[in-house]
């Protein structure tokens, strides 16, 4: 029956109870990190060498205070500890339980005896448990458990080595089910007719069948529930309840009468008293919120700007040195442009995925995030958003694509997806060189009614028009989408006591995070960056004649080729396509051929009109040569291109369009498919033609150009 | 009399009578430890008015005013 040559055992735990830590000092540098088969729950492993029995592999089991789930992401626990739906099962579970927190912790303990499942008990924050009255006398637990319990302190490892024998003795021990109280009988009755329809791979067990019992309810989603099963163990809403007020009283009240007075008596934490007095104050703690707010955002704006420029001068570097070595070619070209280019635009976003992991992890480890939902739910619930989606939606205003992965720290999947479906929508910094560009050529220096200056004033409203609609928008959102609703979703959120994180906790996140970025959704960047490639280079114009120019001369004539290059290629023709699209909005389809460049990434806009309009592609946003071939552009009828009225649409268009294969990548990898990626293109790319007709037509109605 | 817990000022000890509310709402808050005849007090409100902190069995936790609403208590 079992094909694998080693041992594996989960390490389970309630949140905030140290699993993370003590997983990865167990495994050292031999942890990786994937995802949970079907969910996008992220499902860390490693191994160890154990004396008794060469190499252990360890799995890490999502967070959770009861194994009891209503959705799928909650169900990956009850998986990952019976080894169902594909997961290996464990031969030993090491149940994570805070010394400070026995008697709730050791809720989920019950449940895996219940289960069957060998059980050791690695009992972590013995040290605070001494500061704050005591640790629980670990034999006297060992005793009552019927398991090992092993005090560990996973900050320094000491216990390790006891946690390791107790392991490599404990996969070898008896296991049989444990059940510390009896149901009554209407329960055992309910029990046994589902336990009859458990689907074939599933254990035939009373525990298996009780987990049944207590999951199924009109609300909840799960995996591999047959109809026979449905039909056999939902409850009445009225006999479901009754059941989980049994089955929590049971359970607890064994754990009150047989381990309550182990604990110590719970005296709150003196540092977390006295720090929350500050960080969850009406006044300091805003202030102190908004003060580490404007450090993370900070940071990511113009703190990762060398970081990213190295990268950038890196890949540029390796391009130039590609085709200085190499005969020019369209190899070549598909080498430099396309690969060294695409790896180029994957690795650039590191920086800012490092940095504000970085934060996160610091925020999370330490216990202030739940603090940032305490402060901030009243204010995000009311566009029915997470208290926590702040972080990424404020991150969303640098990039979107680490603001994406930042959604993380979200438990429910609805959250996440909704917060990824407006983080894109914030003016992220790729917008800026656009909006510069537009503003710098269209609009006067001048100053309106004598008071605001219009293009400050331009630039600080197009912020505001993207942070206003974003927010709409998650309120539309919830309201309308099925899978986005979050009507009845309650906000019940552990505020755990503050703790130093551990830097190398923090540091493997952000590593592990990146890992993630670059191997999944970098694959769908490169990709897409060929491709982009494909299209502006064919079908290619012959190169031409050099001879007898001066050097002025062949940079004009090299510059006229490139445009035409352009205007001729895959790219150029699809440009002039979709020319009926968007000629409602102001635009021709030389600006067409813009925005499908600006697929790329928003700010390759300015490169590629520098191109269009034969300025060459070496052009950025402060160029003037590019401002005045904007202003001098005109129409069939002689009439200026670009009117204000023209600039305004396209910043409303940039706005709020999806043009970011990079967000829509990481999207796909987030949400774990093509669905989510392809509504929100699909959603922005419809709201910005919607908006930038209203303002094109509706200026025009009122008599602009 | 029984009241709900959103009804009992700050720092007042307070004895759980029944918890109500949607099925899995009440599952999760009673599988953390709210069950009947457990201690439970609310510590704190947040500077918006809402949610609120509450200390049940050592553990602090945070939930909004009206899930506090479906909390029965006893003073």
């Amino acid at each position: 029956m079992n094909a694998r040559p080693q041992p594996l055992v989960a390490i389970a735990g309630n949140p905030n109870a140290g699993k993370t830590t003590l997983f990865n000092r167990l495994t050292g540098s031999r942890g990786r990190v994937g995802n949970y088969p079907g969910v996008t729950v992220e499902r860390h492993s490693g191994h160890i060498f154990l004396d008794a029995h060469g190499r252990v592999d360890l799995v890490d089991v999502p967070g959770a205070y009861s194994l009891a789930a209503r959705s799928g992401e909650e169900q990956v626990a009850i998986e990952a500890v019976l080894g169902l739906s594909g997961n290996p099962r464990p031969d030993l579970v090491v149940l994570c339980v805070d010394a400070t927190q026995l008697v709730r912790n050791l809720y989920l303990t019950l449940q895996i005896q219940e289960l069957g499942q060998r059980v050791v008990v690695a009992l972590t924050m013995v040290d605070e448990a001494d500061r704050l009255g005591g640790t629980p006398d670990a034999d006297a637990l060992e005793e009552i458990l019927g398991c090992v319990v092993v005090p560990v302190n996973a900050q320094t490892g000491e216990g390790l080595p006891d946690l390791k024998r107790a392991i490599s003795e404990g996969l070898t021990a008896d296991a049989a089910p444990i059940w510390r109280w009896s149901p009554s009988p209407s329960l055992a009755e309910s029990i046994a007719s589902a336990r009859a329809h458990l689907p074939p791979g599933w254990p035939a067990s009373d525990a298996m069948a009780l987990w049944v019992l207590s999951s199924l309810e009109e609300r909840a989603e799960l995996r591999g529930i047959t109809p026979e099963l449905a039909r056999a163990a939902q409850l009445e809403p009225a006999a479901g309840m009754a059941v989980d007020e049994e089955v929590a009283r049971a359970r607890y009240g064994w754990l009150d009468a047989n381990v309550a007075a182990l604990a110590s008596d719970p005296t709150p934490d003196p540092w977390t008293a006295r720090l929350d007095r500050v960080l969850i104050h009406p006044v300091w703690g805003f202030g102190v919120f908004l003060a580490l707010m404007f450090v993370v955002f900070q940071s990511l704006f113009s703190w990762a700007d060398p970081a990213i420029g190295l990268v950038e001068g890196i890949f540029g570097w390796l391009g130039e040195a590609a085709s200085g070595a190499l005969p020019a070619s369209l190899l070549t070209d598909l080498l430099v442009e396309g690969v060294i280019g695409g790896v180029g635009s994957v690795v650039v976003f590191l920086p800012q995925i490092l940095l504000l992991f970085f934060f996160v992890g610091l925020m999370e480890d330490s216990g202030y995030m739940a603090r940032v939902a305490y402060l901030m739910d009243r204010v995000m619930r009311s566009m029915n958003l997470h208290g926590r989606a702040f972080v990424p939606m404020l991150s969303g205003f640098a990039c979107a694509v680490p603001a994406v992965m930042a959604t993380r720290t979200m438990e429910r999947r609805r959250d996440r997806l909704l917060t990824m479906m407006v983080v894109p929508l914030m003016t992220c910094s790729a917008r800026l060189p656009v909006y510069t560009l537009i503003i710098a050529a269209l609009f006067p220096v001048g100053a309106a009614a004598g008071v605001f200056p219009i293009q400050g004033a331009l630039m600080i409203g197009i912020y505001l028009f993207s942070t206003f609609t974003a927010l709409a928008a998650a309120w539309v959102l919830s309201k309308t989408m099925k899978p986005l609703r979050g009507e009845g979703a309650p906000f019940l959120m552990e505020l755990p006591p503050y703790r130093r994180p551990r830097l190398p906790d923090v540091l493997r996140m952000m590593w592990g995070r990146s890992r993630l970025f670059l191997s999944e959704a970098g694959s769908v960047i490169l990709v897409c960056t060929v491709i982009l490639w494909g299209l502006l280079t064919f079908p290619s114009v012959p190169a031409p004649d050099l001879t007898g120019l001066n050097d002025a001369q062949i940079e004009q004539v090299e510059m006229t080729h490139q445009g035409q290059q352009l205007r001729e290629s895959y790219a150029g023709r699809l440009g002039q396509a979709i020319e009926p699209t968007i000629s409602p909005l102001g635009f021709d389809w030389k600006m067409g051929v813009g925005l499908i460049g600006a697929f790329a990434a928003r700010e390759v806009f300015v490169s590629t009109m520098g191109v269009v309009y034969n300025v060459g592609g070496d052009v950025d946003e402060e160029s003037v040569s590019l401002r005045e071939r904007i202003r001098a552009e005109t129409r069939a009828d002689g009439k200026p291109a670009y009117t204000p009225l023209v600039g305004l649409s396209l910043m409303v268009f940039f706005a709020l369009a999806c043009q970011c294969m990079s967000t829509l990548a990481v999207v796909k990898r987030e949400s774990g498919g093509w669905r989510w990626p392809a509504f929100l293109f699909v959603y922005m790319t419809a709201l910005a033609w919607i908006a930038s007709f209203t303002v094109y037509q509706g200026g025009r109605l009122l008599g602009f150009s | 009399m029984p009241e709900p817990l959103s009804a009992v000022p700050l720092n007042t000890p307070a004895t759980l009578v029944a918890v109500g509310g949607e099925r899995g709402f009440r599952r999760r808050l009673m599988e953390l430890g709210l069950t009947p005849g457990v201690a439970i007090q609310v510590l704190n409100i947040a500077p918006l008015g809402d949610p609120l902190e509450i200390l049940v069995r050592g553990c602090h936790l945070s939930l909004r005013r009206a899930e506090a609403d479906s909390i029965q208590v006893e003073r």
